[in-house]
């Protein structure tokens, strides 16, 4: 954890760690007795198109519904034998399905045809949810929207070495998933950003034609989209706005080599490179199938587990926690994080003592000391309107500079989650009326 | 499912830096002991009386308030007693026990309790309670009268009262470096020049104050007696006497910066400290009041949610034109 310095008059400073001195080889996880994934969609189980008992095959494609966008790969050989609702954050459900592993790995090969043909469509159809991909609507717009592709070689979070990782030992995936993104999306430019120790290595991937190469700061949140591209591009984001709205399509490395690794060898990649950040803070890479519970990764990297530790998917400032080690590993999962009970810092339910250091940490400017009066009173309208919720790029700095310890950072996501509900009703109510 | 686990869910972020209310509320205090201390060494026995009462009561009053109110008990945040160090800063040491309860009820209820306490207040609870005390029982405040019986080993006449009453000539006596050293009379930790400045510094450099605020503020007071002193030298007394006499010191390291009553943006924090302390000595030049201090940080106060309006561009915000 990152304490405050003696010398509070000084702005705490969160670096991102260098990828150098980082374990070269990873710790390879073997095919799990039963792996775990999840569809982006409602469970409604008896019209499903999957059956418990159903065979299926590496690298296949499974869909739950006829004529649904929403797409898993199997990341192993074996049976289904449980599908079961799954509820996640800010109650988002999800149908997971479980497959019992067999002995015998077969891989299937109907991408091994689709893949002769490198296009967007083949992207859409079948590398979705391949490692690295942190949204399932990567490749669901036609070509010709995203204007510039950045392939990020810096995890947005603290800690993580899983892109940096991945950008030094497998540069030459990368290269070619970073031609292959910006040939079907037909995008006018095609960016590397990565960290400043990463610079040698980040030269082999742009010495491909038309790849350009840009280097971000080493501060906090210097790696999150927003920042990026208020930084290096010179675009300020308008609040509200995506980065997809303004032609920028953010991928990560390992995207990135995924796509470059299923169009060289005609097979889809099920394998996810993640970093486990230890009680000690100590790091491993780690190689697991998508889909393996990290339990099972916490056997093989000798991490004991105790009541009251703390089990968090992704970074300390932006991950989330989980309640079970049965959770499985996703394809956007960068890093698991273990923190032990004494490292768990507890909210308080202390108003806001207007000290404004929050105010002075935020990277959007944001007037967080009167932002969070409105969220907590569930003002959200007047949040939005009055102190710049939609500026928000959720880094989380402020909860953690928070000397009354408010769940700051949980009060903004809240009141971002409860006004898309209201717009979502509303727009559900125009709907039904014009149809009247 | 069965023998799980039990892991502790919450949600983003995981760190935090270590920071907290009482922690703040504890340095603060211990920034102020050297102050303090003076004014028991120089008033002695009720001197100690006055601060004891004054930091006991306070939190008294708060806990009191936490019962009657059906609130979580909040003593342990040190605010109370906080409140109730800096209120005993700028007492004289022969205030009458009753004035110190009604004081402190003052501070820590209606300064800060109604309001919905911590974080609440619009005005500093400790200079309200000032302010009020002042008004309503001006002899406690009137530093010759209230230490009449005290004989130190320098002049026992209240500064600021001097220049009030005799004018620039009367105070050829006060020299800065006594003044620094705390060879003045005043409020029990109001005079102690060096010590409350290097008490300053520490709760500056620890990040428990904000320092645009203290030092506009001295600036503040700084820069406008000097104007009035060129002007007028006979009439005015110089930059340095006015940031060493009354309550400037304490008010820019204890009473102006406190948190929620004043401003947090950059801009606004250095209009609200210029403001108090150009205010201060306008008061004590050409007002009607021996110390201006207490009342022109009350008045910034008020003005400080207009002020904190000034800010930067929100990232991304899109103002639009009617």
């Amino acid at each position: 954890m990152i304490k405050r310095s003696f010398f509070g008059l000084a702005k705490p400073r969160f670096e991102y760690e260098s990828a150098v001195g980082m374990p070269v080889k990873p710790e390879k996880i073997s095919v799990p007795k039963k792996v775990t994934l999840f569809f982006k969609e409602t469970c409604t189980c008896p019209s499903a198109l999957i059956k418990c008992g159903d065979k299926v095959r590496t690298g296949q494609k499974l869909s739950l519904y006829e004529g649904s966008e929403n797409y898993v790969i199997s990341s192993v050989t074996g049976t289904v034998s449980a599908l079961y609702p799954y509820t996640g954050d800010f109650g988002k459900s999800y149908t997971a399905i479980s497959i019992d592993t067999a002995d015998q790995e077969e891989t299937d090969n109907t991408f091994g045809e689709a893949a002769k043909s490198v296009s967007l469509d083949t992207a859409k159809n079948f590398l979705a949810c391949v490692p690295g991909i942190s949204c399932a609507c990567a490749f669901s717009d036609p070509a010709g929207t995203v204007k510039t592709v950045v392939v990020c070689g810096i995890d947005k979070d603290l800690l993580i070495s899983t892109n940096p990782y991945i950008v030094s030992n497998c540069p030459e995936d990368v290269r070619s998933g970073v031609g292959i993104l910006k040939k079907i999306f037909a995008a006018d430019q095609a960016v590397v950003v990565s960290g400043k120790d990463l610079m040698k290595d980040i030269s082999v991937i742009g010495s491909a034609s038309g790849v350009e190469m840009r280097l971000v700061g080493s501060e906090y949140p210097a790696a999150f989209p927003q920042e990026i591209m208020r930084n290096l591009f010179e675009v300020s984001l308008p609040a509200g706005k995506s980065c997809k709205d303004m032609g920028f399509c953010f991928l990560s490395a390992e995207a990135a080599a995924s796509v470059g690794r299923a169009f060289g060898s005609g097979q889809i990649p099920v394998t996810k490179i993640l970093t486990l950040i230890k009680k000690d803070l100590t790091k491993v890479i780690v190689e697991a199938r998508i889909g393996t519970p990290i339990g099972d990764i916490f056997k093989a990297c000798e991490v004991i587990t105790e009541d009251r530790d703390r089990i968090i998917i992704g970074g300390p400032l932006t991950g989330y926690a989980v309640y079970s080690e049965d959770y499985p590993v996703q394809p956007d999962t960068d890093a698991i994080m273990v923190q032990g009970s004494e490292a768990v810092s507890s909210v308080s339910d202390y108003p806001c003592i207007n000290c404004g250091e929050c105010v002075r940490i935020c990277p959007a400017k944001v007037p967080v000391n009167m932002l969070v009066r409105l969220c907590e009173n569930a003002q959200y309208e007047a949040a939005a309107a009055e102190y710049d919720l939609h500026s928000c790029i959720e880094c989380g700095l402020c909860s953690v500079v928070c000397v009354a310890r408010m769940p700051v950072f949980q009060y903004i996501r809240l009141a971002k989650y409860e006004l898309a509900r209201i717009a979502e009703k509303e727009a559900e109510k125009e709907k039904e009326e014009a149809d009247v | 499912m069965f023998n799980q686990k039990k892991f502790i869910v919450s949600h983003a972020p995981f760190w935090h830096d270590g920071t907290s209310i009482n922690q703040r509320s504890y340095h603060t205090i211990f920034a102020a002991i050297p102050a303090i201390l003076l004014g028991i060494v120089h008033y002695g026995i009720p001197a100690v009386g006055v601060v004891c009462l004054t930091i006991s009561s306070a939190i008294l009053w708060e806990l009191a308030f936490n019962k009657i109110a059906k609130r979580p008990v909040s003593i342990g945040d040190g605010n109370a007693a906080v409140i109730g160090a800096v209120f005993a800063m700028l007492l004289p040491p022969t205030i009458p026990w009753w004035g110190v309860i009604i004081g402190t009820f003052i501070a820590v209820i209606i300064g800060k309790q109604i309001f919905g306490g911590i974080g609440g207040n619009p005005l500093n609870p400790a200079g309200l309670a000032v302010a009020i005390m002042m008004l309503s029982w001006g002899g406690f405040f009137d530093f010759n009268q209230a230490l009449v019986n005290y004989e130190l080993n320098f002049s026992m006449a209240y500064p600021l009262h001097t220049l009030k009453n005799f004018g620039v000539s009367a105070i050829g006596d006060f020299h800065a470096l006594d003044l620094l050293m705390g060879k003045q009379v005043g409020g029990i930790g109001a005079t102690f020049g060096l010590g409350l400045i290097l008490g300053g510094l520490y709760l500056i450099i620890r990040g428990f104050i904000r320092w645009e605020i203290s030092l506009s503020f001295l600036a503040g007071v700084a820069l406008t007696a000097f104007i009035f002193n060129v002007s007028a030298p006979e009439k005015y007394a110089g930059a340095g006497f006015h940031l060493l006499t009354g309550y400037t010191l304490v008010a820019a390291f204890f009473l102006a910066p406190e948190d929620s009553s004043s401003p947090v943006n950059f801009l606004p924090m250095l209009i609200y400290g210029l403001g108090a302390g150009v205010l201060t000595v306008l008061i004590r030049n050409i007002g009607a009041y021996v110390d201006g201090t207490i009342f022109a940080i009350l008045f910034m106060n008020i003005v400080n949610p207009l002020l904190d309006k000034i800010r930067p561009k929100a990232t991304g915000k899109v103002t639009q034109h009617a």
